[in-house]
């Protein structure tokens, strides 16, 4: 399932950005689109191209919620946990979710198939509760929609 | 141009997230079933989320709205007579008369709705450039004396002026300096940078320019938060359609002035919406907050004077350079100029973005636009300003909307984000949240957010559980102070204000003590 790492690809991406130390963030966000996590091979390959130390990408790396080390499920569903989509029952969707999935948050199906996020806002606040799947947001989410979601998503 | 029928079905987050790309798929299937020449235009929000997909068709020059529409209402809509404005069910009449959007008073969000987003050429039908032009006639001083007359305030939650801090810059001697607009846009409730972004973003690019001119600056950089994927689509195209058109670039419009933006993309911090942290991000390291004195103004980015603007007050730039700076300023109240774009989310009927003058009261907001609560319930509170913004109970909902009124009460506008919560909230459990976010987000500089937020959270948990109740209540009130004065930024600095207003206006909740009828937190 994990799309194993090519150097080359990792050189080919730090190069899109011109190498350049100030675009780390963005780099990362490279290898997020292509490995869909930032591989732990990467981080000692973008120290050496950017002229970082490890310990420098290594601390932007865990600083930053979206960048994770391992590729999560097919279906990543990001619930909102903020307050606009709280006043809206997001606290017992999001139980919900967890009883349906049967996982909690930052774990993944035993089937690979659904990860599970929280995420503080996706500026949907008018149609809240609102969750994301992959790159898609959906509003005034109730407990159908969500199993319309998964059904869809094949969990 | 054509024959063809133009219907408007928006391309925006939250008319997506009830289904728009589908109704704007099921309207192209079952126009060209019937053969029909329909001309579908993916424009921005109108604000009014509680009708979308609000899909309009363009009649006699008149624009008739229908919504909310999902993909099975298509077929029946035109056998309605849709294309006509034919009279339905879900028929709103002319969106100019629909009286939400008619009370409003649209300045920084004149266009959005109303255009293609990404044509040049209906942005410029419709007053686009007309402000960078006035702008390169008028020159760079005159450009910030004319800013800073209008009384424009930052946006983006702070309030400071904008003319103010862009003489700064302008005043600074140094080889290159720059123009970062704050998109990281992380407070709950607020959803007005995303709109701007997705439905009229060339007016964030003319105010960037703009402020670039003003300034002295050759380069602009937008840090636009992860969670915003169509916004950074649409933006990104806008920037490209911007360069190819010689909007960017060198030589702009023959003026001699050369500028162009870099567009980054955030990585799910919250705190990198506080500017210092941001400018970090931009710097590719990690989002921690810088100590102030140097002021960005004067050592921002790269070490270089920076003006750093959030997205709204950019793009409220533009029309007060192409109308003047008296007509923003006669808009308002006190030191208030000018409108603000609220955002009316959380537990409201009718949720949505409101563009009106500061001076309303946040009542009238609540009732008049947005309707009461969805579920019904009477309102108990409300937060403005995002997770760093006061809990306001109903008693005091006669507040009214401006900088000055806010700050009295010990609250603050911010953003312009307001969420509402009917009777069944928990405000306990809400001031647990504000320290347990400001735990997750902290960037960990400082001790008072990064220990005392979770701590805060530890000691909510035994005021509710009555453990040394009355001494736990007295150190968190300590606790509160501590952050208060000695966190380094508003994250730390801030939390507190939710905490005790909460604390203030609904002490039962943290006692065990609400009376009846006071249900449990969804």
């Amino acid at each position: 399932m994990a799309t194993k790492y090519d150097a080359g690809i990792g050189s080919e991406i730090i190069r899109s950005f011109g190498a350049r130390p100030e675009m780390l963030v963005q780099i990362l966000h490279g290898f997020l689109e292509r490995y869909r996590c930032v591989p732990r091979e990467a981080v000692p390959q973008i120290a050496d191209e950017l002229n970082l130390s490890r310990a420098d990408v290594h601390g932007v790396v865990s600083f930053y919620h979206d960048f994770r080390a391992q590729p999560p499920g097919d279906t990543v569903i990001r619930i909102c946990q903020a307050e606009s989509c709280q006043a809206m029952g997001s606290r017992a969707l999001t139980e919900y979710a967890r009883e349906t999935l049967g996982i909690d948050f930052h774990e993944t199906t035993a089937d690979g198939k659904v990860t599970l996020e929280p995420v503080y806002c996706l500026g949907n606040c008018a149609c809240s509760p609102a969750l994301m799947v992959n790159d898609r947001v959906h509003g005034r989410v109730n407990r159908e929609a969500f199993d319309r979601i998964i059904a869809h998503h094949g969990a | 141009m054509s024959d063809a029928i133009r219907i408007y079905v928006p391309r925006e987050t939250s008319a997506v997230s009830l289904g728009a790309d589908e109704v704007a798929a099921a309207i192209a299937a079952a126009a060209d079933a019937r053969g029909l020449s329909v001309d579908i235009v993916r424009n921005g929000s109108r604000g009014m989320c509680w009708l979308e997909p609000l899909v309009e068709v363009e009649c006699d020059g008149k624009r008739i709205a229908y919504g909310p529409v999902t993909p099975d209402d298509v077929e029946p809509l035109l056998t309605a007579g849709l294309t006509e404005g034919g009279p339905h069910a879900l028929r709103h009449g002319t969106v100019a008369d629909i009286p939400y959007f008619a009370r409003q008073q649209r300045w920084t969000f004149r266009r959005c709705g109303l255009t293609d987003p990404l044509s040049l050429d209906e942005y410029r039908a419709n007053g686009g450039f007309d402000g960078l032009r006035a702008a390169f006639a008028a020159g760079a001083d005159t450009v910030i004396e004319t800013v800073t007359a209008s009384g424009l305030r930052g946006r983006g939650g702070a309030g400071f002026p904008t003319g103010i801090k862009w003489k700064t810059v302008a005043g600074a001697a140094a080889s290159q300096k720059y123009v970062a607009c704050n998109a990281d846009e992380g407070d709950s409730g607020t959803f007005s940078d995303r709109m701007l972004m997705e439905g009229d973003p060339f007016a964030l690019i003319e105010g960037m320019l703009i402020a670039g001119l003003a300034v002295g600056a050759s380069r602009g950089y937008v840090y636009l938060r992860s969670e915003y994927p169509l916004a950074r689509q649409v933006f990104a195209r806008a920037l490209t359609l911007a360069r190819d058109a010689g909007w960017l670039g060198r030589d702009i419009e023959g003026s001699g002035f050369d500028f162009d933006i870099e567009l980054h993309i955030g990585a799910g911090s919250y705190v990198c919406g506080e500017e210092t942290s941001m400018l970090d991000s931009l710097e590719g390291k990690a989002g921690i907050v810088r100590f102030k004195p140097p002021l960005p103004a004067l050592e921002g980015l790269f070490g270089k004077p920076t003006v750093v603007n959030n997205v709204i007050t950019l793009a409220s730039v533009p029309s007060i350079l192409a109308l003047g700076a008296e007509r923003y300023a006669a808009l308002g109240v006190g030191r208030s100029t000018g409108t603000l774009a609220f955002q009316l989310a959380g537990n409201i009927r009718r949720g949505g973005l409101v563009e009106v003058p500061f001076g309303m009261s946040l009542r009238e907001m609540i009732t008049e636009f947005g309707g009461g609560t969805a579920s019904g319930r009477p309102i108990r509170a409300v937060q403005i300003g995002g997770p760093l913004g006061a809990y306001l109970p109903e008693s005091m909902l006669d507040v009214a909307l401006d900088y000055e009124a806010f700050t009295a009460v010990d609250a603050l506008i911010g953003h312009g984000g307001i969420v509402v919560f009917d009777d069944t909230v928990d405000m306990a459990a809400q001031a647990r949240f504000a320290m347990e976010f400001c735990a997750i987000e902290s960037c960990g500089k400082c001790t008072p957010c990064r220990i005392g937020s979770v701590r805060g959270v530890e000691v909510i948990d035994r005021i509710v559980a009555n453990e040394g109740r009355d001494a736990n209540l007295a150190l968190l009130a300590e606790l509160c102070d501590t952050m208060v004065d000695g966190s380094l930024c508003a994250m730390g600095g801030m939390t507190p204000f939710p905490v005790r207003s909460a604390l203030k206006y609904f002490s039962e909740d943290f006692t065990g003590t609400r009376s009846q009828g006071a249900g449990g937190n969804a």
